[in-house]
C-alpha cells in the first residue's frame, strides 16, 4: 500500500485546560476526500491545523505525506495547501494579483506565477472578474479565490476547514463541484464540515471526531449501516397529531420513536424492509389524520452521530439548521403524499 | 454558472522555494497595494493629524510658554515624534485584522521564512509610515513652521525621526500580533495618549507638577523629541535643555535600538508560534 497522505498516531494538544486532541488515531489513504466531522469544539480545526503546521501536537506522531510534519514542518508546507475558514484574501488587491502573490510565495518566477494564475481563475471561473478588486466579489466569489489561492502551488494535499460555512446554497454547490473536479484530477483532500450531508456529498471517508478522539471511521454508507436501524419517517400536516402518530404508529418499531416538533416529523426506527412501511400506512389510515409524507430510509449521519455520541451533533449551536433534512439523494425508498 | 473544472497538472510547480528577498517584498508590495487603494486610511489620518496640530499651534499654543522660541517652533519636531505613535499604531490593527480574518494563517502555511514575512511587513509600514511624516511635516512647514539649525541638522532629525518609526513599528506589530484581534489592539493602543502627552512634546516639562516631571523626563517620546528638538533649533539651550545635541542624539539612538533589540524577537517568536 502506498503511504498514506496523513497518518496521525496518538496526538494530543491542549490549550490551556482545553483538551483539543487527545489521542487522535487516523490514516487517510491517497485519492480521496477524507471528511473529518464534528460539532464545534470537536477538535477538527485543531486537527486541520496541525496537518497545515499551524499547531504543534504536544504528543504523537503526524506524517503529511510521509513528512514528519513534527520535525520538518517546512517541508509539508511545500506539499500542502491551505484554506481556512474564512476567505484569507486582501479586498484592496484584484483576483488574479491575490493568486499571483500567493503564487510567489510557493516560489514561483514572476512568469510561472502569472501563467499559473491565469489557469487558477479559468478553471474556478473567475477569469471576468479576475481584474477587479476583491472588495467587489461576492461571498462564494471570495470563497472560490480562496481556494484558487491555495490550488496555485499544485499542492498534493488541500486542507479545508469548514470550506461552506456560511455559504447560500447555490455558491456551496459551486464549491462542491470545484472540489470534486480537483479530487478527479489527483489532488487529495481534507476537509472538516459540521454539515453532515457535506460529507455524504463529497467524502469517500468519513471520519468522526468527538472529544479529540476519533469514535468512528469508513465510507458514508458504512457509518450509516453501524447505525443500524433503517428508519420510517412521517411527516404530519398538523403539530397536534405527533403525539398520537408518534403512539400508535410508533408499535411498528424496534426502538422508541423520535418526535420533531419543528419539522412535525416522527421517525421510527425498524428491523423490517417494505412490509413495516405497510403496517405504518395501515396504522396511519386507523387515525384518520393528515400525512404530508412517509417514507422509508436509511439513517443520516445525524442519526449514526446520535446512536455514536448519545447527543445530536448540533448540541449547543442554536443557530444550526442541519441541513441533512433537505438532502435530495437520501438512499432508500420513497413514497410521497401516500395516506 | 461556468462549470468548474480543476486540473492540477496544467500547473508549473515551482523548482525551489521563495528566498527570503522574495517572501519580503510580495508580502510588502500587498501593504503598500493596501495602503494606496484604500485613500480614506490617508485622508482620515492625515485629517486627524492636521487637525491635532492646527489646534495645538492656534488654540492650545498661545498659553504656553516656551521660552525664546516660538511655540509652533518649539512644536513641530514633538509633533512628528508622537505622530510615530498616532499613525503608526494603525500597523497594530491591521496586523490584528490579519490575523483574525485567516489572512496570517494562509502566509504561515505558506513554504516561505516566516521572519522574511514579517521583516517584509514591518519594512513596507516604516516606509508607509515615513509617507504620513512628511505630510505632518509639510503641513507644519505651511503653518510656520522653519528649522532654526543648519541643513544637515534638519535632514538629521528627520532620518532620526524614520528611525523611531521603525523602531516602534515593531512594538506596534508585536501588539498586535499579542492582542490577536482588532478591538484588544485597538484598546491597547489607548497606551499612546499617556506616552504622547506626558513628555517634553507639546509643552515644556518643567510646566508639569514635580512628582511628574521624572516620569515625563525620562520616558522616550521625551528623549526622541529633545533629540530631534535640538537639531531642529539648532541649540538645545533654546528648547531649555541643558546637555549637547550629541548626548540627546545618543540617547534617543539607544532608545531605538532597545525597542527593536526588544520587540523584534518578539515579534518574530510571536508570528513564528505554531
Amino acid at each position: 500500500m502506498s503511504t498514506p497522505i496523513v497518518e496521525a498516531k496518538g496526538l494530543t494538544r491542549s490549550f490551556g485546560k482545553v483538551q483539543a486532541l487527545s489521542g487522535l488515531d487516523l490514516a487517510a489513504e491517497s485519492g480521496q476526500v477524507v471528511a473529518v466531522l464534528g460539532p464545534n469544539g470537536a477538535g477538527k480545526t485543531t486537527f486541520v491545523r496541525s496537518v497545515a503546521t499551524l499547531v504543534r501536537p504536544d504528543g504523537g506522531e503526524l506524517r503529511v505525506a510521509g513528512i514528519d510534519a513534527l520535525r520538518r514542518p517546512e517541508q509539508v508546507r511545500r506539499v500542502i495547501g491551505l484554506a481556512g475558514q474564512y476567505a484569507a484574501v486582501e479586498p484592496a488587491m484584484t483576483g488574479r494579483e491575490n493568486v499571483v502573490m500567493v503564487a510567489r510565495l510557493y516560489g514561483q518566477t514572476r512568469r510561472q506565477a502569472r501563467a499559473n494564475a491565469a489557469v487558477v481563475l479559468d478553471q474556478l471561473g473567475l477569469t471576468e472578474a479576475a481584474d477587479r478588486p476583491v472588495s467587489t466579489y461576492s461571498g462564494g466569489m471570495r470563497r472560490r479565490l480562496d481556494l484558487g489561492a491555495s490550488l496555485v502551488g499544485a499542492p498534493r494535499l488541500l486542507l479545508l476547514d469548514e470550506p461552506t460555512t456560511g455559504l447560500d446554497p447555490r455558491s456551496r454547490n459551486e464549491l462542491w463541484d470545484a472540489i470534486r473536479s480537483m479530487v478527479r484530477a489527483g489532488t487529495d483532500v481534507l476537509l472538516t464540515t459540521q454539515y453532515l450531508d457535506e460529507a455524504d456529498q463529497l467524502a469517500q471517508r468519513v471520519v468522526i471526531v468527538d472529544k479529540g478522539r476519533v469514535i468512528a471511521d469508513g465510507t458514508p454508507g458504512e457509518l450509516k449501516s453501524r447505525a443500524g436501524r433503517d428508519v420510517v419517517e412521517i411527516r404530519v400536516h398538523r403539530p397536534e397529531d405527533l403525539t398520537v402518530v408518534a403512539e400508535s404508529v410508533g408499535r411498528i418499531g424496534v426502538e422508541a420513536p423520535r418526535v420533531d416538533a419543528g419539522t412535525h416529523r416522527v421517525t421510527i426506527p425498524v428491523a423490517g424492509g417494505r412490509a413495516v412501511i405497510a403496517e405504518a400506512i395501515r396504522a396511519l389510515d386507523a387515525l384518520a389524520v393528515e400525512v404530508d409524507d412517509i417514507g422509508l430510509r436509511r439513517p443520516t449521519l445525524d442519526e449514526v452521530f446520535l446512536t455514536l455520541t448519545g447527543s445530536p451533533i448540533d448540541a449547543g449551536e442554536p443557530e444550526s439548521t442541519d441541513p441533512s433534512t433537505e438532502s435530495t439523494t437520501e438512499p432508500g425508498e420513497h413514497f410521497a403524499q401516500a395516506a | 454558472m461556468t462549470a468548474v473544472t480543476f486540473d492540477a497538472g496544467r500547473i508549473t510547480p515551482a523548482a525551489r522555494p521563495a528566498g527570503a528577498i522574495t517572501a519580503a517584498t510580495t508580502v510588502a508590495a500587498r501593504s503598500v497595494r493596501r495602503f494606496v487603494r484604500t485613500p480614506q486610511l490617508l485622508v482620515i489620518s492625515t485629517i486627524t493629524g492636521a487637525m491635532f496640530l492646527l489646534i495645538f499651534r492656534y488654540v492650545f499654543g498661545g498659553a504656553i510658554e516656551t521660552g525664546p522660541v516660538q511655540y509652533v517652533t518649539f512644536m513641530v519636531p514633538g509633533y512628528i515624534v508622537t505622530s510615530v505613535l498616532f499613525t503608526g499604531s494603525n500597523a497594530s490593527s491591521s496586523v490584528a485584522q490579519d490575523l483574525e480574518e485567516g489572512f496570517t494563517d494562509r502566509l504561515r502555511s505558506l513554504p516561505v521564512s516566516r521572519t522574511a514575512v514579517l521583516a517584509g511587513r514591518v519594512v513596507a509600514e516604516s516606509a508607509l509610515l515615513a509617507l504620513g511624516l512628511t505630510a505632518t511635516l509639510a503641513i507644519g512647514f505651511a503653518v510656520g513652521f522653519r528649522p532654526q539649525g543648519t541643513g544637515v541638522e534638519a535632514i538629521a532629525a528627520f532620518g532620526l525621526v524614520l528611525t523611531f518609526g521603525f523602531a516602534f513599528m515593531w512594538l506596534f506589530v508585536s501588539v498586535g500580533l499579542v492582542a490577536g484581534n482588532v478591538q484588544a489592539a485597538q484598546g491597547m493602543s489607548l497606551l499612546i495618549f499617556p506616552l504622547s502627552f506626558v513628555s517634553s512634546a507639546m509643552v515644556p516639562v518643567e510646566s508639569m507638577p514635580g512628582w511628574l516631571q521624572p516620569i515625563a523626563e525620562n520616558q522616550p517620546i521625551t528623549v526622541m523629541t529633545n533629540a530631534v528638538r535640538s537639531l531642529a533649533l539648532g541649540d538645545p539651550a533654546l528648547a531649555g535643555l541643558s546637555g549637547t545635541t550629541a548626548h540627546y542624539v545618543t540617547l534617543s539612538l539607544v532608545w531605538a535600538a532597545g525597542l527593536v533589540a526588544v520587540f523584534a524577537p518578539l515579534a518574530v517568536a510571536r508570528f513564528r508560534k505554531v
